[in-house]
């Protein structure tokens, strides 16, 4: 049945997760992104909200709750309601986290999520991102080659969110068949090197690192799935709308924080909310907010039930946000005019934050 | 939780609904050919919408909730390509279903709903001289003994031809603004009443649109409808508001109808570029599409994203909750994507796409409208920046 509801555990992770974002992380926004890190403090306060240890299965110490696209699409939108570098840095290792559950064996959920259980934060993180222009998820250069029952990996992956800290990563290769699968990799792997990134547009506060995989020789039970493998396509349109999700939060915080402003600033003797010119764009701003949280809702329940209607939904949402999202950040900056690009204010963030959102795969999943 | 998928019955519903409406094809030229000709109750090879009616029996009521789903049965039955019949606005063909009769059930006294409910009634506000800024119009109504006289021009009366009459504004004080206007049902056979012309149309030519004038024309007193005859002196009026409220419950319906265009012309392009060999790979990164792959996913996309509008709208409804700002959402993004799609579907398709030989250029027309009736695009937008600005239709005009 079609129905926007969301039930009562979710209306309640939403509204809990709004308040903290509009208390905690939206007012350290600024300071956060100029510092270029994310604090330390902010992070354990996300992770003790449990959003990550909810879906672990009771058998591995988690809360044994649903592992639902949707319950993260909604708090992945309400954390990015506050500032979206600080969501992500919160939210990164449930990328990982949602991974191993999907798709582990026994063996691998057993080995890897009891430790995302626990009261301390935990970093892991999935590469997906390289270094060529043009870089596409499903057309890997990192590749995964056959030796005797094990693998090695071979390649560069960029851009990784708590790269710097991750205690593990999930690299996605290219095998010989050329299908993408994707490989678990501990940090201390002979032949895997992490550097640090030179900074990025966006995203800033969020720990990024790259890492070079030289003859990098792992176990076969090192491949996510076992012989099944995974469905890597799955996996990435899980980032793709993740990341969907924070830009939506994003939107709506910078069209609620335009409007007020619209009705302060007096242009010509009158609001420049009365003027049509800025009402519109205000108007459109706000219903694009509400029509790209449909789309992703969309996606991310198709997504949650391995629907064959999922990766077209991921493709449609995917490719909505895209457009809208940069549009309504950089409208909002545009209202406010030469102040939306003095750096006191959070307009030219939000657009920075909005576009690294929208052309990356990921750096957080539904 | 909130969900998307469409349980088989839901699904099989919406399959019979494209059936029906596909099933006059061969006769859709005809009538956009012979616009003021009604077509046969049954035309050869038509499958009436009555063969939808018995899978309605197997819903459950589990099933997507009735005024959402109408709404996706709504967009399935105007993206179809047979005849038209008629404008529709999401009910099958009913001969109550005018967008007076929602005023009626809306406003009227249980009384006039009695007398009148079983009308067909057309809804006549628009004047030569006035659109979208409905407390200006001009015709006016004045008490004559047990009699009102009204004298005014209108056009744009939708199904104002084969109607048994309309719901008409018109002013009884003008010095008053909004709170001066009232409704009046006026059937066709008053005194002073006449039907001008029947226009013709870029679109939606089995919809017929009417012109009237009202010279010295006279209605018993109990035609204004609700029954208010005092004119407020806050501004405010009852029946004004009443009509109002009447919109809220036709953006829906009327924006469902601009998406099934968006969605006709989208399906054709989609399907004629198939057979042409270029079809959207749903496993490509987006960096990695040629141009027209790119377009066509845009197009489903927006197409896509102005559906759930409409959906959400209509859902609210159901679950009881207002949706006042929603359908206006929902209308706004309705008119953008009839208007935008099938001019994209136009230049993707290329020269051919202009022939008589296809039916695409039929949903540039046909859905065109709907980005202007029940409130234009820049309307809609009035009212979702008076909203979110917290202002009155006095401070943002």
């Amino acid at each position: 049945m079609i129905t926007f509801a969301l039930d009562e555990e979710q209306t309640m992770i939403r509204d809990s997760l709004q308040a903290f974002a509009a208390e905690v992380l939206a007012p350290g926004a600024r300071a956060i992104d100029e510092a270029g890190e994310t604090p330390a403090d902010i992070i354990r306060q996300g992770w003790d909200f449990g959003l990550i240890a909810a879906s672990i299965p009771e058998a591995y110490g988690g809360g044994g709750g649903e592992r639902s696209c949707i319950t993260n699409a909604v708090a992945l939108e309400a954390l990015g309601g506050g500032c979206a570098s600080q969501a992500v840095a919160i939210m990164a290792p449930g990328q990982f986290v949602g991974a191993l559950i999907d798709f582990g064996t026994e063996e691998q959920k057993a080995e890897h999520l009891p430790r995302f259980a626990g009261a301390d934060p935990v970093a892991a993180a999935v590469a997906i991102q390289e270094s060529q222009f043009g870089f596409a998820a499903e057309a890997q250069r990192t590749t995964a080659t056959r030796k005797g029952n094990g693998w090695v990996l071979d390649g560069e992956k960029r851009l990784i969110p708590l790269g710097d800290r991750a205690d593990t990563f999930l690299v996605l290769a290219r095998e010989d068949s050329g299908a993408v699968q994707a490989f678990i990799v501990p940090r201390d792997t002979a032949g895997l090197t992490v550097a640090a990134e030179a900074g990025t547009q966006g995203l800033k506060p969020v720990p990024k690192a790259k890492i070079t995989l030289s003859s990098v020789e792992l176990p076969g039970s090192a491949r996510l799935g076992g012989d099944a493998g995974i469905d890597a396509q799955r996996l990435v349109n899980q980032a793709r709308i993740g990341a969907a999700a924070v830009a939506v939060g994003l939107c709506r915080q910078a069209t609620d924080f335009a409007i007020p402003y619209a009705k302060e600033r007096v242009a010509f003797g009158e609001p420049i909310g009365k003027k049509q010119s800025i009402a519109f764009m205000l108007a459109d701003m706000h219903i694009e907010c509400e029509t790209m949280r449909w789309m992703v809702w969309k996606a991310a329940s198709l997504l949650e039930h391995n629907d064959p209607g999922a990766a077209k939904a991921t493709v449609l949402a995917q490719d909505y946000v895209r457009r809208k999202a940069v549009k309504v950040a950089d409208d909002a900056l545009q209202i406010f005019g030469g102040h939306g690009f003095i750096r006191e204010l959070p307009l030219e963030m939000w657009l920075r934050n909005a576009r690294t959102l929208t052309v990356l795969d990921g750096p957080v999943s539904v | 939780m909130a969900d998307f998928r469409l349980s088989d019955i839901d699904q099989q519903i919406l399959d019979k609904v494209v059936e029906v409406g596909n099933s006059t094809v061969q006769h859709t030229r005809y009538y956009e050919d012979h616009e003021h000709e009604t077509p046969p109750a049954r035309l050869d090879g038509e499958i009436g919408f009555e063969a939808v009616f018995p899978l309605f029996g197997q819903r459950k009521p589990d099933d997507t909730p009735l005024m959402t789903f109408m709404m996706a049965v709504s967009i399935a039955r105007g993206s179809t390509s047979g005849v038209v019949r008629g404008l529709g606005l999401g009910m099958p063909n009913g001969r109550a279903g005018g967008l007076g009769n929602a005023a009626l059930q809306s406003a009227g006294t249980p009384e006039q709903k009695a007398k009148w409910g079983n009308l067909f009634l057309a809804m006549s506000i628009t004047e030569p001289g006035v659109g979208s800024d409905t407390k200006a119009i001009q015709s006016t109504a004045r008490l004559d003994g047990d009699e009102w006289v009204i004298n005014g021009d209108k056009i744009f009366v939708t199904d104002g031809v084969k109607c048994d009459g309309a719901i008409v504004w018109a002013t009884i004080d003008k010095s008053a603004g909004r709170a001066g206007i009232k409704s009046f049902l006026v059937l066709k056979d008053a005194p002073g009443f006449h039907l001008v012309r029947q226009e013709k149309k870029l679109g939606i030519r089995a919809s017929d649109t009417a012109a009237y004038a009202f010279v010295d024309c006279r209605v018993p007193r109990d035609a204004l409808l609700g029954g208010d005859e005092t004119v407020p002196k806050d501004g405010g009026s009852a029946g004004y508001k009443g009509v109002m409220k009447t919109f809220n419950m036709t953006r829906p319906a009327v924006a469902s109808g601009g998406v099934s265009k968006a969605l006709g012309a989208f399906n054709f392009a989609r399907d004629a570029l198939a057979a042409e060999g270029v079809e959207v790979d749903w496993s490509k990164s987006f960096n990695q599409r040629s141009a027209v792959e790119q377009k066509l996913i845009e197009m489903e996309a927006d197409t896509e994203a102005a559906a759930l509008t409409v959906l959400h709208a209509a859902w609210l409804s159901d679950v009881k909750q207002p949706n006042n700002l929603e359908s206006s959402i929902c209308k706004a993004k309705g008119g953008e994507v009839c208007r935008t799609i099938p001019q994209a579907a136009m230049d993707l398709l290329g020269g051919m796409s202009v022939s008589h030989d296809h039916l695409v250029e039929k949903y540039l027309r046909d859905g065109r409208i709907s980005d202007i009736y029940e409130g234009t695009g820049q309307i809609q937008r009035l009212i979702i920046a008076r909203e979110i600005l917290g202002y009155s239709s006095e401070e943002l005009t």
